[in-house]
């Protein structure tokens, strides 16, 4: 564990496609370095052999059975689309060409 | 007549003797709503009409003789990040304001079911992020004790109002103390049941591993009638436990003989502040005399459990909150006019401060290169903490302390530095950690009059041991009476 | 230089499912936009995922076809990234723990069977669709398909020529149809196939810089691209340049790939176990009974057609490229008929009409045991095999069977010697110069002589008996 710096704060606000202005950036880097070196007290512990908890509870094999239910209508869908054209949800141009 | 003041189940009582009727105690509580609201402010929306609409409903069922439910009648509200069709759903968030929601949460409908009357929504923090619901992007809510102090959080609005007699009861969601925390700080009984006891379909989610609802309630009788509703198996969540759901007012005798109470030392130590310890202290010794065993237990990996927690959340937050993006729903900011715009113009504007710190925290931790020296890690540790309550479970039924090391606090005092705040859900994150049940309850007043909040941990699905142990505390120590409200 | 390409493949197919992977919605491909979603594939806040029990079975159906180990303890993972289609904006996948690992599948090419290793398979849901046909600089999206159940196929770099991909994807394709495990439609985009392509210098131990070939509409499509991308390699490294690597996209009409814009984000998808599902454990008696209930594959099914028809290797690889059309031959061989005259007829004139009326064989007018009752009539010489073609278009027509048809059409075969006799007789009085030829050594004109009584029978006549009578008739003096 490192010391959290500017950059780091850059390129995780990217990944998280957050905006933050230079002051901000100064702030949370010392912010999340506080945290982090807090939660550095983590490496104290030797966890080796320790099996990670990846759940809350001791489940396997939840499942449904594939039988199709009702939809929602499609005005219920759209209702809360900030646009819409009442087919679909209208974002801005997606420039990749991703489409397939 | 004041209906506002009594207990859920005096209200079943006084339905199902036909003296009162749901309407009538409806508008008992609206009205009361309206006296305190100004001073507590803990109600985000009241649904007067629907809610009128619902009693009436429930008088006719009684009316034509029919079983009108468990909680006929009880007027409940609701913690703002449940989903329901009447009304917002916004999760106290700038980014979901005017929000509806389409399906109501399995939670919201089981208690529909059971006859209850929805009174309306409560405040938070924002997604559930914060100890002092400081962080909501709608209001402050005050603390019914004392107007300068916060009333805890993240469900502090559910605690405030059950406190200040504005519901007979309320839902909350706990995290890693967002139930149990402001029900202490705010003298009412809160609980967080078992992961997997109540349903998560609907709840929106903060860190999916640790959230659980729970009802938040003037005494202990009325939690146990509360999880009777809330509790049981869920076809639309696949972590909720398909165990069998026993009728939790059962237990409710006073006796606590052979009942064996765990006091672990690293929960009894300096950051403890002194009226607490006295407080919780004094209700443990008193459970000896009803036939109690204390015992010195050790949790020794305790001091872990905040930074586990602040990793494990972050994490599953960064993911969980993701999807508001104003592409389906959600505000997205007016002037976005490309694709990464829309994203991080919306998500920048619409969401507090408070959860952008956490996103990036929790994009951080998972990021590559990090994800085995935090993530990895913290789930390592998690498992040291759950093995430190298997082995104390065999030794005792039930573990005791505190349940915040202070009472609440002033408005201010912890928002400057997140780590402060984060360290006041010291004794509460453990339990989410390790998916046990846990529970609060009042055992007294600091001089200055605000409550303390004792807590109960119990082993995995045993709910059980805790109403009753917390039932006989109830008895031994009597109620610490109402706020000062007008 | 001399160089050798190295490719390998992503497939992603649609599991055929009636509902989705996490919700009860309909995953049927045709229905308006937004109208099979629910808050669940929405992604709408509160929403939790509940994983679909046939996902598993399939999946692992698919696992044992290609071999692979099935793992005993597989999880979902969630692949955080940004897309307008992606409605959590993290896709539920499986990362480090895929159901199905290290399998392979035999591809043969040229006649030489290659073993092409398959790294993993695994489960994920697809993505929305996004259309850019709304104009006004904006585009739609379509949550239709969020969410119908997606798996993943990889497999190593064992891919060595563009004919090698066109085989794999072939062989691949055949047996997820066999399985029911995924329409296979590759024009609808039930099908996707992705290259990783590169080359390097034959004998060379390392691998060359690889470029990603996305999106391409259809099989030949991608085995064109990937011989178009690896020409376009060596050309690039012989002219001393180097590759850069990218995602490239086909223009079909221009017949070349071009450089395709990256997305926005890094591939940083940091990952992290799903904590909304619970871990998959596959026992080994579940996998058995999944295996039990596998289906013949095409490899095993064309031997054995093979060895149990006596069909030539070619002939069975026609009958078996599809589960519908090899199950059509066996009933039709099952209903009596000689398996190798079935097998002329399905391959040739029943496709025949199956292709020019654009049907699919399991929606074929004519049933296999009608085929068999045709293919009957000829046997027991009740009608020609020319009168017969005539018959089975009919059949296909109207779908009667083969014996009204004869009746109705009074097409029964003169089988009566006399009978015929008398038209042969009248045949060579007619024909008195072809008959001396005939006599005079020139036996090629028999043909002639052959198809002036077939004419005067409308082609009833029995060709065999037809063939004696007049034999004999020609010899006498």
């Amino acid at each position: 564990m490192s010391q959290i710096t500017v950059e780091d704060v850059e390129y995780i606000a990217g990944l998280a496609q957050l905006e933050v202005d230079a002051a901000t950036k100064a702030r949370l880097t010392e912010e999340l370095g506080k945290i982090l070196g807090y939660v550095a007290k983590l490496n104290e512990l030797d966890t080796r052999d320790v099996p990670p908890m990846m759940h809350a509870l001791e489940m396997r094999n939840v499942f449904r059975e594939d039988e199709a239910g009702p939809s929602l209508p499609r005005d219920l869908a759209l209702r809360a689309a900030p646009s819409h054209d009442g087919q679909y949800f209208i974002v801005p141009r997606i420039l990749d060409t991703d489409e397939v | 007549m004041a209906w506002y003041g009594k207990t859920a189940h005096e209200l079943i009582e006084a339905v199902s003797q036909r003296q009162a009727s749901a309407v009538e105690i409806a508008e008992s509580y609206l009205g009361r709503i309206e006296a305190v609201e100004p001073r507590v402010d803990a109600f985000t929306q009241v649904w007067r009409d629907s809610a009128l609409e619902q009693a009436a409903r429930v008088d006719a069922r009684i009316a034509r003789g029919e079983n009108a439910g468990p909680l006929a009648g009880v007027p409940v509200a609701l913690k703002e990040l449940l989903c329901t069709v009447e009304g917002e759903t916004t999760c106290a968030s700038r980014i979901l304001a005017g929000f509806r929601s389409p399906y109501d949460a399995t939670a919201v409908q089981r208690l529909k079911a059971a006859g209850a009357v929805l009174l309306g929504k409560l405040n938070m923090d924002e997604f559930a992020m914060g100890s002092s619901t400081e962080n909501s992007a709608i209001k402050l809510t005050r603390n019914p004790w004392n107007p300068e102090c916060v009333p805890g959080g993240s469900s502090g609005g559910s605690a405030a109002a059950v406190a200040a007699d504005e519901c007979a009861f309320s839902l909350g969601s706990d995290t890693g103390g967002s139930i149990r925390q402001p029900a202490a700080l705010c003298g009412c009984v809160g609980m967080k049941p078992t992961y997997g006891r109540v349903s998560r379909f609907g709840l929106v989610a903060f860190a999916s591993s640790l959230d659980q609802i729970g009802p938040l309630t003037k005494d202990v009788r009325d939690c146990a009638l509360a999880l009777n509703v809330l509790c049981g198996h869920d076809p639309m969540d696949s972590t909720s436990a398909d165990v069998p759901v026993p009728d939790f007012t059962r237990g409710l005798d006073g006796d606590m003989r052979g009942v064996r109470v765990g006091l672990p030392r690293e929960f009894f130590t300096d950051a403890l502040s002194g009226e607490v310890r006295e407080h919780v202290e004094a209700t443990v010794k008193a459970l000896e005399a009803r036939g109690a065993e204390l015992r010195e237990v050790s949790l020794p990996h305790s001091e872990y459990a905040v930074a586990t927690y602040y990793i494990v959340c972050t994490a599953e937050a960064s993911a969980n909150l993701a999807r508001f993006d104003g592409v389906r729903y959600g505000f997205r900011h007016p002037e976005a006019k490309t694709m990464l715009d829309m994203y991080v113009m919306s998500k920048t504007g619409g969401f507090g401060p408070e959860v952008q710190r956490r996103i990036l925290l929790g994009t951080y931790v998972l990021s590559s290169g990090y994800y085995d020296a935090y993530y990895l890690k913290a789930q390592q540790v998690r498992t040291l903490i759950k093995r430190d309550f298997d082995r104390a479970f065999e030794q005792v039924d039930v573990i005791a302390g505190p349940t915040s090391p202070t009472p609440a606090f002033r408005f201010g005092e912890k928002t400057a530095d997140p780590l402060t705040m984060y360290l006041s859900d010291i004794y509460t994150i453990s339990c989410n950690l390790a998916a046990l049940p846990g529970l609060s309850l009042p055992c007294g007043l600091t001089a200055s009059g605000l409550p303390v909040g004792l807590q109960l941990l119990g082993r995995p699905f045993d709910e059980e041991m805790l109403l009753r142990v917390a039932h006989c505390c109830e008895q031994l120590r009597g109620g610490i009476g109402k706020p000062p409200l007008a | 230089m001399a160089y050798e390409a190295v490719i390998g493949m992503e497939v992603h197919v649609e599991i055929n499912t009636r509902s989705k992977v996490f919700c009860a919605c309909s995953t049927a491909f045709d229905a308006p936009p937004n109208t099979n979603v629910c808050p669940v594939c929405l992604g709408m806040p509160g929403v939790l995922p509940v994983l679909n029990r046939e996902m598993v079975n399939k999946t692992v159906a698919v696992g044992l076809a290609l071999n692979c180990r099935i793992s005993r303890w597989s999880k979902m993972d969630r692949k955080n990234y940004f897309y307008p289609d992606l409605a959590k904006n993290y896709q539920i996948s499986q990362y480090d723990l895929p159901l199905c690992q290290e399998g392979f599948l035999d591809i043969e090419v040229d006649g030489a069977t290659r073993r092409i290793g398959i790294t993993r398979a695994h489960m994920e849901e697809d993505t929305a669709r996004n259309t850019h046909s709304i104009g006004g600089g904006q585009s739609g999206v379509d949550f239709n398909r969020a969410g119908v159940p997606l798996l993943e196929i990889v497999t190593e770099p064992d891919l060595r020529s563009a004919d090698e991909v066109y085989a794999y994807l072939t062989m691949l394709k055949q047996i997820l149809e066999y399985l029911d495990a995924s329409d296979c439609n590759i024009e609808e985009g039930s099908l996707r196939a992705e290259a990783n392509v590169s080359v390097r210098p034959v004998g060379a131990q390392t691998l060359g810089v690889k470029t990603e070939i996305k999106n391409v509409a259809s099989l030949h499509g991608v085995t064109k691209a990937v011989e178009y991308e690896i020409a376009r390699h060596v050309r690039v490294l012989d002219e001393g340049g180097t590759i850069t690597q990218e995602t490239r996209g086909w223009d079909a009409d221009r017949g070349l790939t071009f450089s395709q814009r990256q997305k926005e984000s890094a591939h940083d998808y940091h990952y992290f176990p799903e904590p909304d599902l619970a871990p998959i454990v596959v026992d080994e008696a579940w996998e058995q009974r999944i295996r039990e209930g596998l289906p013949e594959l095409p490899a095993a099914r064309r031997s054995r057609f093979s060895d149990q028809y006596g069909l030539s290797t070619y002939d069975a690889a026609i009958l078996t490229a599809t589960r519908a059309m090899a199950d059509y031959f066996e009933a039709t061989a099952a209903c009596g008929a000689d398996p190798k005259q079935a097998a002329n007829w399905i391959m040739g004139d029943l496709q025949a009409l199956l292709t020019l009326s654009a049907m699919d064989i399991r929606a074929c007018p004519v049933q296999p045991d009608a085929l068999a009752g045709m293919i009957a009539l000829i046997d027991d010489g009740t009608i020609s095999g020319k009168i017969g073609k005539d018959v089975l278009g009919e059949m296909f027509a109207t779908g009667k069977t083969a014996r009204a048809i004869v009746e109705a059409k009074g097409l029964t075969q003169i089988s009566d010697a006399d009978a015929l006799r008398a038209v042969i007789l009248e045949v060579i009085e007619k024909n008195p110069a072809q008959v001396e030829q005939y006599r005079s050594g020139k036996e090629k004109v028999l043909g002639f002589l052959v198809g002036q009584v077939m004419r005067a029978t409308q082609g009833k006549a029995n060709p065999r008996l037809l063939n004696d009578v007049l034999l004999a008739e020609l010899r006498k003096p």
